[in-house]
């Protein structure tokens, strides 16, 4: 059977279930809200022994540290099901793409698995990230734009 | 109050996420992705330090403030070296949570078993 983009698309329309975003729309906002507080409630600990950047920054890297954890126990991918977006767009989420690529791809081996795996999603991120910002800061240099 | 705002902003840009995921053919590694680079563009345009006043960890913790944090690490160390800086505070600043990121997975994937996708 031949089928055009087109039709092929309609056929999907039919048998793929419409999205529930009255569902997952809520349930992305209150996850990812919670994380954030939890990323202040750290920072504010912190903040009782380190000044506001250095406080900031061991926040992020408690809840990546937690992410890892809670990804190596399976209970992220767990809460990911439910909260969708809102387990992705926070630093966990990055943590998440870095931890759970890793672990599936040990078997090949600790260098192309293991070790190459770890960047197969967060890679394009640091990519990407990485080559906005230098671009950013050679315009900054002879703008001076955002200083 | 600090905290509704935490959880407000940081909510709004979890469900933008989710919104794209529902209404895009964007996958999750492009919503990524595209974050963090709208981050860097709107830390460099000087708009996403005004959110991080307002909510803090709201706008710190999502990966916009990720962007926000390389594109001030950049000014910064165009400041201090010059055009060569642009090279080195994307890194600078983003280094902890990239290293601890690669250090805390690496650690996690060996410990742990890979569980069986249900």
């Amino acid at each position: 059977m031949k089928l055009t983009p087109q039709q092929y698309d309609a056929m999907i329309q039919k048998t793929v279930p419409a999205t529930q975003s009255g569902r997952t729309i809520p349930a992305a906002f209150l996850v990812g809200g919670l994380i954030c507080m939890l990323g202040q409630g750290l920072t504010d600990l912190y903040k009782l022994f380190l000044d506001q950047q250095q406080a900031s920054t061991l926040a992020s890297v408690t809840l990546v540290f937690l992410s890892a954890l809670t990804t190596g126990l399976g209970l992220y991918p767990k809460l990911a099901k439910f909260a969708g977006a809102g387990t992705l767009v926070p630093i966990t989420g990055f943590s998440n793409a870095v931890t759970s690529p890793a672990l599936e791809f040990k078997s090949e081996g600790f260098v192309l698995g293991l070790g190459a795996k770890l960047f197969t999603l967060s890679g394009p991120v640091i990519v990407y990230g990485i080559v906005t910002s230098i671009l950013y800061g050679v315009l900054y240099y002879f703008t001076g734009l955002g200083g | 109050m600090q905290y509704f705002y935490v959880f407000l902003v940081g909510g709004a840009l979890c469900a933008i996420g989710q919104i794209l995921i529902d209404y895009t053919k964007l996958t999750p590694a492009r919503i990524l992705t595209s974050y963090v680079v709208a981050g860097v563009i709107l830390g460099g345009l000087g708009i996403y330090q005004y959110l991080i006043d307002f909510a803090g960890a709201g706008a710190a913790v999502p990966l916009t403030g990720f962007g926000n944090l390389m594109a001030q690490g950049v000014r910064d160390a165009v400041d201090q070296y010059g055009l060569i800086g642009a090279l080195m505070g994307g890194f600078t600043a983003g280094s902890a949570g990239l290293a601890a990121a690669i250090l805390f997975g690496l650690l996690a994937a060996l410990i742990f078993k890979p569980k069986d996708k249900s």
